[in-house]
């Protein structure tokens, strides 16, 4: 068990409990934060756009190319990835992101 | 001149719930028309997965989301659906009676009308529709300095240009444009395109004439007393910041899903879903059904079995709209010869 921590787009801060196995935008849906995750975790949408933390973006796997396409759909940041394809495991504890704005 | 369609049902969506509907319907001698904004039948499954396997559906351990559609068309041919693709309803006007409905639905693109007994809104996320960068006041310039789609490419004759994207949409409109456009720039967030190679070979051999600019970044701001668009802030991801000129940008970054005018029906909304019973998967307006995606109800999982069972109940209730006066008699397929002989599979 642990935690990750998301900055909402009001800019606040919510500590969510987290699971082994999940998609990170599977544990935001699941606690009620405002995330989309429209095609459901199958990498084809980005509207489950998240940016990392500085100091954990080194510690995820790197995005695969089906995932850097997707991400050429928004509005990038350095940090961007999409929060339904970083698995949670218990090194991820402790991990925060912050939602990315939506368009229109 | 507009075309008048009388007809049982209009069902709006030609996702996989909207075609298993057809079949459903079917069975039971309903007729039915289909609108769908996308060019194509299928919805997400063809638009968004057309490729990827789903696991989930009844009776095929693997099938891919093109694979459903093609399965659900060859199922529901025998009752020659009509499909208007490529529109989308605009409004849904109740024209009858609670006991005895009627409707008329108008469609935005080419202004077809429809008058039918029952509608059956299948539509999933909403309609397709281009995705909007998140850039402040952008909406502002939206059909004088931003457009998501060329629907005239001499609009663009002489102007400066500013492509946003690195798919099939941006980089064909790049090679189209870039002959008419007094200055053309693709902006892209890496120098990596996801578009036919050919395509992108063009384009960087236009770049190294130096017949157009390529630059790698992001947009940050729009420059430009509103609706007069004259440039935009590009930031790289180094953190630096420098203008590109335009006249009008055209961002293309894909389609996402919006609820649409589905909002003005008089429909009870519960956050962009609509609430039915779970008898007939009516909703609060009698006649008017939701099934799919966007349906909510106590227990509700967004599965595709899911709106088919939907479907089943729903054509049912349909059914009593339909033929006021004829008992529905409940039947299998794989014993009901008169079943049979509408699916044309009779001995």
């Amino acid at each position: 068990m642990g935690v990750i921590h998301v900055t909402d787009r009001a800019g606040e801060r919510h500590t969510l409990e987290a699971i082994e196995g999940w998609r990170v935008m599977e544990i935001i849906r699941d606690w009620g934060l405002p995330i989309e995750g429209l095609c459901g975790g199958a990498c084809e949408c980005a509207t489950c756009h998240v940016f990392v933390a500085e100091d954990w973006l080194g510690r995820l796997y790197p995005p695969t190319d089906e995932e850097e396409d997707q991400l050429d759909t928004v509005v990038t940041k350095p940090n961007s990835r999409l929060s339904c394809q970083i698995l949670w495991t218990p090194e991820l504890d402790g991990l925060e992101v912050t939602l990315a704005p939506t368009g229109a | 001149m507009t075309d008048h369609i009388e007809t049982d049902v209009v069902i709006i969506g030609a996702g996989p719930v909207g075609l298993f509907a057809v079949f459903e319907l079917g069975l039971l001698d309903i007729k039915c028309h289909l609108i769908d904004i996308l060019p194509k039948v299928g919805g997400q499954c063809a638009e968004l997965y057309p490729e990827k396997p789903i696991y989930d559906i009844p009776g095929f351990p693997m099938v891919t989301g093109q694979g459903l559609v093609d399965n659900l068309m060859a199922q529901i041919e025998p009752f020659h659906p009509t499909f208007h693709l490529n529109e989308m309803v605009e409004s849904l006007e109740s024209i009858g009676t609670p006991e005895a409905p009627l409707f008329r639905v108008k469609t935005s693109e080419n202004g077809t009308t429809f008058t039918c007994k029952a509608v059956i809104v299948a539509a999933g996320g909403g309609s397709f529709q281009p995705k909007k960068p998140p850039i402040d006041h952008i909406e502002d310039y939206e059909g004088t300095g931003v457009f998501y789609a060329v629907r005239k490419m001499e609009m663009f004759r002489n102007k400066k240009v500013l492509i946003v994207g690195g798919g099939d949409s941006a980089l064909d409109w790049t090679v189209n444009l870039q002959p008419i456009a007094k200055r053309l720039t693709l902006l892209h967030r890496r120098d990596a395109f996801r578009a036919a190679p050919h395509t992108v070979e063009k384009m960087r051999s236009l770049v190294a004439s130096g017949e157009m600019d390529l630059h790698l970044g992001q947009v940050t701001t729009l420059k430009g007393e509103a609706p007069v668009l004259e440039g935009a802030v590009i930031r790289k991801d180094d953190g630096s910041e420098h203008i590109v000129d335009c006249d009008v940008m055209l961002p293309f970054f894909g389609l996402t899903m919006k609820l649409g005018p589905i909002a003005d029906w008089g429909l009870n909304l519960h956050e962009n879903l609509v609430p039915v019973d779970t008898e007939k998967f009516e909703t609060n307006v009698p006649g008017i059904f939701a099934i799919g995606d966007i349906n909510i109800y106590p227990g509700k999982l967004k599965l595709i079995l899911s709106g088919f069972h939907e479907g089943a109940l729903a054509a049912q209730k349909v059914h009593r709209y339909v033929y006021p006066e004829k008992k529905l008699l409940f039947q299998y397929t794989t014993s009901s010869t008169s079943l049979q002989k509408k699916l044309g599979v009779a001995a």
